[in-house]
């Protein structure tokens, strides 16, 4: 299967863009996973947390605090409001 | 006349300080628009999926927004002018001011009243020696603003836009539409001051029509498309203030990096040119000396003589 091709953005930077197998975001209205081949969605995220399973390295999970998941092609974007990566620090130590 | 040569010396020395101090601040603003120039470059990604989220909403949803739509009737102007919080950048306000000046006498020959909102010290002291009021100021971020600087501003303009859209209650009066002056940076040589209107949006605008094989996707969206156009145009607008923001911020740096450039070259030529006076006087006093003393021994020799 095709891999999801995922990128974390904030505001000031690109945070991360990579290969993934899956994510998982947390929407208004509740938590959503996204496989390859999902179909398209724009939704809008509420605070939470931004899991990423990379295929290459680690899987990712990072706090943000609101922002807005679009799917396309398998091209997920995430755009996210104060990304805080101190939890995802904490949370890869746990 | 040992009085002049030490004017003459003194100049030279507070001149030559001078120049160390424009010296330093050209260095300063060089390494500064690297960094100015590359958080426009981070700030791309987000701009470009923001701008393409946000015409895929308008694209395959009919939802109506108020933050999209013209009125019939526009009547109070905002305007949005960015200018630097420090001088020492040469033409740099003066020239968004200049701008903004046209903007606003546009404005009232169009019968609408201009409304000003000012970021930057600079601009805020301009207004103000006139006696002008302004609606909103900002400043003390102007030479590396943040997302948050840019969110604030963002959030005030979009509550001044969205009150007048609502029926009169004798409130006060909002805003119809909004203009931003501020200056783009083209390269390292080239800044321009530009007006752009950020409200009502032209979401169309800067987005490349989708080719025939790559249409947008028919997007689901979550919880609906008038949802999702509610959360996204606050941020768009955001994110183009932001975006201005930061591009001021490269202008500025490489504004003032050119006006201290030209600072010390004049310093230097200052410098250059005291120092021949300088030489010149020692020269004359010297020549005035010897006279005397000639002048001095003839008399004697005279006196001696007869």
């Amino acid at each position: 299967m095709a891999d999801l091709h995922v990128e974390l953005v904030s505001a000031e930077r690109q945070v991360w863009a990579g290969g993934a197998s899956r994510l998982s975001v947390r929407t208004v209205e509740g938590e959503i996973g996204v496989l390859p081949g999902h179909e398209p969605i724009l939704a809008v995220l509420a605070d939470g947390e931004v899991r990423i399973e990379a295929t290459a390295g680690e899987s990712m999970r990072v706090r943000i605090g609101g922002g807005f998941l679009s799917v396309d092609h398998d091209r997920a974007v995430v755009v996210a409001e104060d990304v805080d990566l101190e939890g995802a620090a904490g949370s890869a130590s746990r | 006349m040992a009085g002049q040569q030490r004017v003459y010396k003194q100049r030279i020395g507070s001149t030559k300080s001078m120049q160390q101090i424009f010296r330093a601040m050209e260095l300063i603003a060089t390494s500064r628009i690297a960094r100015a120039r590359q958080a426009v470059t981070a700030s791309t990604p987000y701009a470009r999926a923001i701008t393409r989220a946000v015409s895929a909403v308008a694209t395959y949803s009919d939802a109506d927004h108020p933050l999209t739509t013209e009125r019939a009737e526009v009547r109070r102007s905002a305007v949005v002018v960015v200018t630097s919080d420090r001088g020492m950048a040469g033409a740099y306000s003066a020239s968004v001011l200049r701008e903004a000046e046209r903007l606003v006498a546009r404005l009232r020959e169009e019968g609408r009243e201009p409304v000003l909102y000012v970021v930057g010290r600079k601009g805020v002291a301009y207004y103000r020696f006139r006696r002008r009021d302004l609606a909103g100021q900002w400043s003390g971020f102007s030479e590396s603003p943040t997302y948050d600087d840019a969110r604030q501003i963002g959030e005030e303009l979009v509550e001044q836009f969205v009150r007048s859209s609502q029926p009169e209650d004798g409130g006060e009066p909002g805003v119809d539409e909004i203009h931003v002056v501020s200056t783009a940076f083209v390269s390292m040589v080239t800044q321009t001051p530009q007006v752009n209107r950020l409200l009502p949006l032209e979401v169309v605008e800067g987005v490349e029509p989708p080719s025939s094989d790559e249409l947008l996707p028919l997007y689901e969206f979550e919880p609906s498309g008038e949802q999702v156009l509610d959360a996204l145009l606050p941020r768009y607008i955001t994110s183009r203030l932001h975006n201005a923001l930061l591009q001021a911020a490269a202008s500025e740096h490489a504004a003032r990096q050119r006006a201290m450039k030209t600072a010390g070259d004049n310093a230097e030529d200052l410098v250059k040119m005291y120092t021949r006076l300088a030489n010149q006087a020692r020269q004359a006093e010297i020549t005035q000396e010897i006279t005397e003393i000639v002048g001095g021994a003839d008399a004697l020799a005279a006196s001696s003589s007869s």
